[in-house]
């Protein structure tokens, strides 16, 4: 809502209120002034000129010389170039000495040899928003009406001396729609008078009941409908004031009528409709819901399919609006408009909501019915307006109104106690104080037994429950007078649940082993979110019903797509050494159309490419490969609690490298898996050679254990030995330790390999494995035989199972 | 004999004195002191001697092998400073070289600011309280006070996967959530981080996927300057213990009375600058009192029960305190971009 100061001051007094004070004092009391627009660009010294004489230039056919009068001794001689400059005519003229926004000042000047004393100017020069302006009035100067007083200052009479509020309106504040709930809303801030405009009326000649019928076949969508008979209109332009104030509002004026009701509507926040009367049959009015496939002409002469559940304003043969909506061409006021129907109506905000979304046509009319208008209005903004048809279009306006209510609507009065205030707000207000801040709303309040009992006017729809005035209460008490407290009630532990706790600990693991976490968008692009193997083999991509864009059409299925996107993108930014990882949620389900809410799976998802070890005075550079990933796999794993991971080779995981790929198992459970991209996909995404990860965080989290157990420092000595066997290459050393482990028995206390060795020596397809083995007896000393015995069985369990030969 | 040992001692100091390493001084010592050394060979010729000359000259001995020993001591240690000399001298490294790099990532900035919230309000004794990214109308709508064709959800446009179902808007929900899994409970104090969903053009400062950290606090006597003392406790915590906050009267379907909370300017501490266009303030939360209507649908009476809820967005904060310029920069991931929050 574009509120104008000089146009709000009358209907509240304003006096020593600037506009920036005005506006902070609105914004601090709850209605936002989100602009403050100076309507002045900078123009000085303009008035309203005569143009009493036009001559040809006598050196350029382009230029005019005109004589003009600007209410001074001599008449000014100004060359113009404007095409539409005529004698006769008012202008508007900035003397020699006047400034033009831009900075622009106006000298004495020759031009071709004629010498011009200023300038008569155009709407644009002066700083005006020309939009609003008719074609003829944006291209050429601007032609005042007949009855502009020449010599007059311009800018008071351009309303260039004003400025414009820009409000932010929350949705609750469809009262500050209009200028008399502003001027309320004001008037309770600044404890001032509100001065409503005359209503008066000269009702004339024969009634309307014989002209004008109006039914209401809706009565859940319309609440109420009053029509007006107005006779005798002269359609023509509206007064310049009243085009200001339409201006100042960012309406275009039209003609007097349109203006009129843009006015009333503006000024009483209530929609109005002028129908040529001549044209709606019978003059009979039918508020009903449109009838399957019927359509109707708009205004703007496009043809709109209707919907059985918009709601129409129909003569007795055919639609002549949608209600609240916008007007039928059929109906419309032209030149040969000599009677009007003059609609004011309430309707229900919802339907007009519905159909002004569904037709796409969203005006100043309907985003008020849309948040319900005040009931109260319907009449008064009738009569304003019937007033000015008479004034202003020449009308008369006929004994009556012709209107059908459906609902009666009646003030609410609400209990407000004085102990519910202050609980709710920390204030010790008195009832006087409370009872002072609804007299300035001018909410009748009487005092009772708990507090107060508030009759709250219908111009404020959003005040129903006592909360709503406790609201009013402290807004224009102020925020800022409301103590600071802290809650009185007892201490709670706060605090991380093990699992939330638990995400941190992985995070910092990872970053603490040089991985950066990032944050990719849930949203995927279907032609890469299917790139890699899901946990569920039931997964079916979830599409959003009005996507953005291709690439952001479905929610996620995996974690991995995003991060080789992150590594493209890094790549073509010269960072080609990355590590990162990624936790978040994917979203699975098994149904082909959502009715139930998705998994959203916690996962875990890691990429490392480039060099892992960068070339420096001390080694060479190294880069990324399987297992500096997995070492970063096994320090997780150890630190958030994962025991008894086993690797087992996956060939057959979607997206991966075939042989250079691990699935992972925590107690025999699959959780995820680890290895190299497939080379298809690197040729997809563009990027390096990569290796990747992706856990289930919710299948690993109840298998972890998340303490720590202790054994006493070991009283004997451990026996250490080192093992040395040749197997055939593809045997997997996994599998090995594992029978080691199985076949040293319980005085194994630890294994590890610290040799992989192939070549001549070892033999075409063999490989050398050095294991080393530490044993210890925790009741006794052990003794060699003891120790040799193991390995002896260790190395029977090798050769039985792999061919294992010892190597010497 | 006399004369032998004046000129062992004056010959053996000489040597000692000269002796250029433990070894040699080592060799010397068994020369002259050892069991079959100089020394000893002139004591065996003590024998000989008349009895009244033994006493004296056994004295002299004793002297002499005293002097002996001193110095042989003396010059030990001073060969074997040398030797540490030395051998720190050989040693010698240039440390101005590089060290050799040890891998360092970071978290997310937006982890950064989540978990630094967090821990605020754990302090004050909340817990954190999750829940789905999407959402049914119901728990992101119609339980906050927002029901279908309600003018107040144009605020937010949304992503929605079907009739009843969208990506959540806020992470309001969970408050519903908590609420209705403690039946009527009190104290609720939860806060509630997560992503959230609204149909923006990704621009430099709108993003289609943000993340949110809102916070609810239900409990008998809860009052408007609970809210105010809360936060200002907590922007004290996050922002710098000078801070002010100013509460702005404001709307929203699911707290009444509602209000947008502005904090001192960190930039030019509330003397207007170009970050806070001149008003020495930043907006930074909105907040209010839990709406009785959201406190019935979730099962508490409004009567016996009221609470506060307060929310910011987690881009906007960590904007505002690095001064980052693009909100795309969190969800591209440029790698320069990272590294720089790795404190
Ligand atoms: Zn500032």
């Amino acid at each position: 809502m574009k509120v104008s100061y000089n146009w709000l001051k009358q209907y509240v007094d304003l006096q020593g209120v600037s506009p920036e004070e005005l506006a902070e004092k609105l914004t601090r009391s709850g209605v936002e002034v989100e602009g403050i627009e100076n309507r002045n660009k900078g123009v000085s010294q303009i008035f309203i000129g005569y143009v009493a004489e036009k001559a040809k230039h006598p050196d350029a056919d382009k230029l005019n010389v005109c004589q003009v009068d600007v209410g001074q001794a001599e008449r000014l001689q100004i060359v113009c170039g404007a095409k539409n400059v005529d004698a006769g005519q008012k202008v508007v003229v900035s003397v020699v000495g006047a400034q033009l926004p831009g900075g622009l000042k106006i000298k004495k000047a020759k031009l071709r040899g004629v010498e011009s004393q200023g300038m008569i100017c155009s709407a644009k020069e002066l700083g005006m928003n020309d939009k609003l302006l008719p074609k003829d009035q944006q291209e050429g100067i601007l032609v005042l009406p007949e009855e502009a007083e020449v010599g007059q200052d311009a800018i008071s009479y351009l309303g260039l001396d004003d400025a414009v509020l820009e409000l932010g309106l929350t949705p609750n504040r469809s009262d500050c729609l209009s200028m008399i709930g502003v001027a309320y809303e004001v008037a309770a801030i600044l404890d001032r008078e509100v001065k409503l405009p005359d209503l008066s009326l000269e009702e004339e000649g024969a009634s309307i009941e014989d002209k004008v019928h109006v039914q209401i076949e809706a009565p859940e969508h319309c609440s109420k409908y009053a029509a007006r008979l107005i006779t005798g209109i002269k359609l023509g332009p509206s007064p310049f004031w009243m085009q200001s104030c339409l201006m100042a509002a960012g309406v275009r004026p039209i003609n007097n009528i349109v203006d009129i009701t843009n006015y009333v509507m503006l000024e009483q926040g209530q929609p109005l409709h002028a129908f040529d009367y001549d044209r709606v049959e019978n003059g009979k009015i039918i508020v009903r819901l449109a009838h399957p496939n019927e359509t109707i002409q708009t205004l703007d002469d496009i043809e709109r399919k209707l919907d059985p559940d918009m709601l129409l304003i129909t003569d007795v043969s055919k639609p002549v609006g949608i209600a609240g909506v916008m007007g039928g061409a059929n109906s419309e006021v032209n030149v040969d408009t000599v009677s009007i129907l003059l609609e004011s109506a309430q309707f229900s905000g919802v339907s007009i909501r519905k159909t002004a979304k569904k037709l796409g046509l969203r005006s100043e009319a309907s985003s008020r019915f849309e948040k319900e208008v005040n009931p109260d209005a319907v009449m008064d903004a009738l009569n304003r307006a019937a007033q000015l048809m008479i004034t202003l279009g020449g009308g008369k306006v006929a004994k009556g109104v012709a209107v059908e209510t459906t609902k009666e609507w009646k003030e609410p009065t609400i209990s407000l106690r004085l102990e519910r205030v202050n609980g709710y707000l920390g204030t010790s207000l008195e009832v006087g104080q409370v009872q002072e801040i609804m007299r300035r709303l001018r909410f009748a309040a009487a005092e009772s037994e708990q507090g107060l009992q508030v009759t709250v006017p219908l111009r404020r729809q959003d005040i129903t429950r006592e909360v709503d005035l406790i609201e009013e209460v402290a807004r224009l008490h102020g925020y800022d007078q409301i103590p600071i407290s802290l809650p009185e009630g007892g201490t709670t532990r706060g605090g991380l649940t093990d699992y939330q706790q638990w995400q941190r600990t992985i995070r910092n693991t990872l970053t603490s082993a040089g991985l950066f976490e990032v944050f990719t968008y849930a949203f995927s692009d279907e032609k890469v979110m299917y790139d890699f193997a899901p946990f569920e083999a039931e997964h079916k991509g979830i599409p959003l019903t009005m996507p953005m864009s291709e690439e952001r059409s479905h929610l996620r299925v995996h974690l991995l797509p995003h991060l080789l996107e992150t590594a493209s993108y890094n790549q073509n930014r010269q960072n080609n050494d990355l590590s990162i990882f990624e936790m978040g949620r994917v979203f699975l389900t098994e149904e082909a159309e959502l009715t139930k809410l998705p998994k959203e799976k916690l996962c875990l998802g890691g990429l490392l490419t480039g060099t892992w070890l960068p070339q420096q005075w001390t080694n060479k550079p190294q880069s990324v490969d399987f297992y500096d990933m997995k070492g970063i796999l096994e320090m997780l794993f150890a630190t958030i609690g994962a025991e008894q991971v086993v690797y087992r080779s996956a060939e057959n995981l979607k997206g991966m490298h075939p042989g250079r790929t691990t699935e992972i198992l925590v107690q025999n459970i699959p959780v995820g898996y680890a290895g190299q991209i497939h080379p298809e996909l690197q040729n997809k995404y563009d990027i390096q050679e990569a290796y990747v990860f992706y856990i289930d965080l919710e299948k690993l989290f109840p298998l972890v254990k998340r303490t720590n157990d202790y054994t006493p420092l070991p009283k004997y000595p451990a026996s250490s030995r080192d093992l040395s066997i040749v197997v055939d290459q593809a045997i997997s050393a996994g599998d090995i330790e594992q029978t080691i482990v199985e076949a040293a028995g319980a005085i194994l206390e630890d294994v590890h390999l610290f040799d992989v060795f192939t070549g001549e020596k070892i033999g075409a397809g063999k490989k050398s494995l050095a294991f080393s083995l530490l044993y210890r007896n925790p009741e006794a000393t052990l003794t060699d035989q003891e120790v040799n015995e193991a390995q002896e069985r260790v190395l029977q369990e090798l050769t039985a199972k792999y061919q294992a030969e010892l190597r010497m | 004999m006399r004369d032998k040992l004046v000129q062992l001692k004056t010959e053996a100091l000489e040597q000692f004195q000269q002796a250029s390493s433990l070894n040699s001084l080592n060799e010397l010592r068994v020369q002259y002191l050892g069991k079959k050394g100089e020394l000893t060979e002139i004591l065996k010729g003590m024998g000989k001697l008349p009895a009244e000359e033994r006493p004296l000259i056994g004295q002299l001995v004793n002297e002499v092998r005293d002097a002996l020993e001193q110095l042989l001591e003396e010059r030990k240690v001073s060969l074997e400073q040398a030797a540490i000399n030395d051998r720190l001298s050989k040693e010698r490294i240039d440390v101005t070289l590089p060290g050799k790099k040890v891998a360092k990532g970071n978290t997310h900035p937006l982890t950064q600011i989540v978990e630094q919230i967090e821990d605020i309000f754990i302090g004050l004794g909340f817990t954190v309280a999750e829940g789905p990214e999407m959402e049914t109308d119901y728990y992101n709508f119609e339980a906050l006070n927002l029901p279908k064709d309600h003018p107040a959800r144009d605020m937010q446009d949304s992503f929605y996967i079907s009739e009843e179902i969208l990506m959540r808007t806020h992470t309001s929900p969970n408050q519903v959530r908590t609420m209705e899994s403690r039946k009527g409970e009190v104290p609720v104090k939860i806060i509630c981080p997560g992503r959230v969903y609204r149909r923006d053009d990704d621009d430099a400062t709108h993003s289609h996927m943000f993340h949110q950290i809102e916070g609810l606090y239900i409990d008998k006597n809860i009052r408007m300057s609970d809210l105010k003392g809360v936060l200002l406790a907590f922007a004290r915590e996050m922002f710098g213990e000078d801070v002010q906050i100013r509460l702005r009267p404001s709307f929203f379907p699911f707290t009444e009375p509602s209000a947008e909370v502005d904090v001192t300017c960190a930039v030019c501490k509330g003397s207007g600058c170009r970050v806070c266009k001149e008003t020495g303030w930043l907006e930074i939360l909105g907040s209010g009192m839990v709406h009785p209507k959201v406190l019935e649908m979730s099962g508490y009476d409004p009567e016996k029960y009221t609470g506060f809820a307060f929310g910011m967005g987690v881009e906007r904060i960590a904007m505002l305190k690095y001064g980052i310029e693009d909100i795309r920069h969190f969800y591209t991931n440029d790698l320069k971009f990272l590294k720089q929050f790795n404190r």
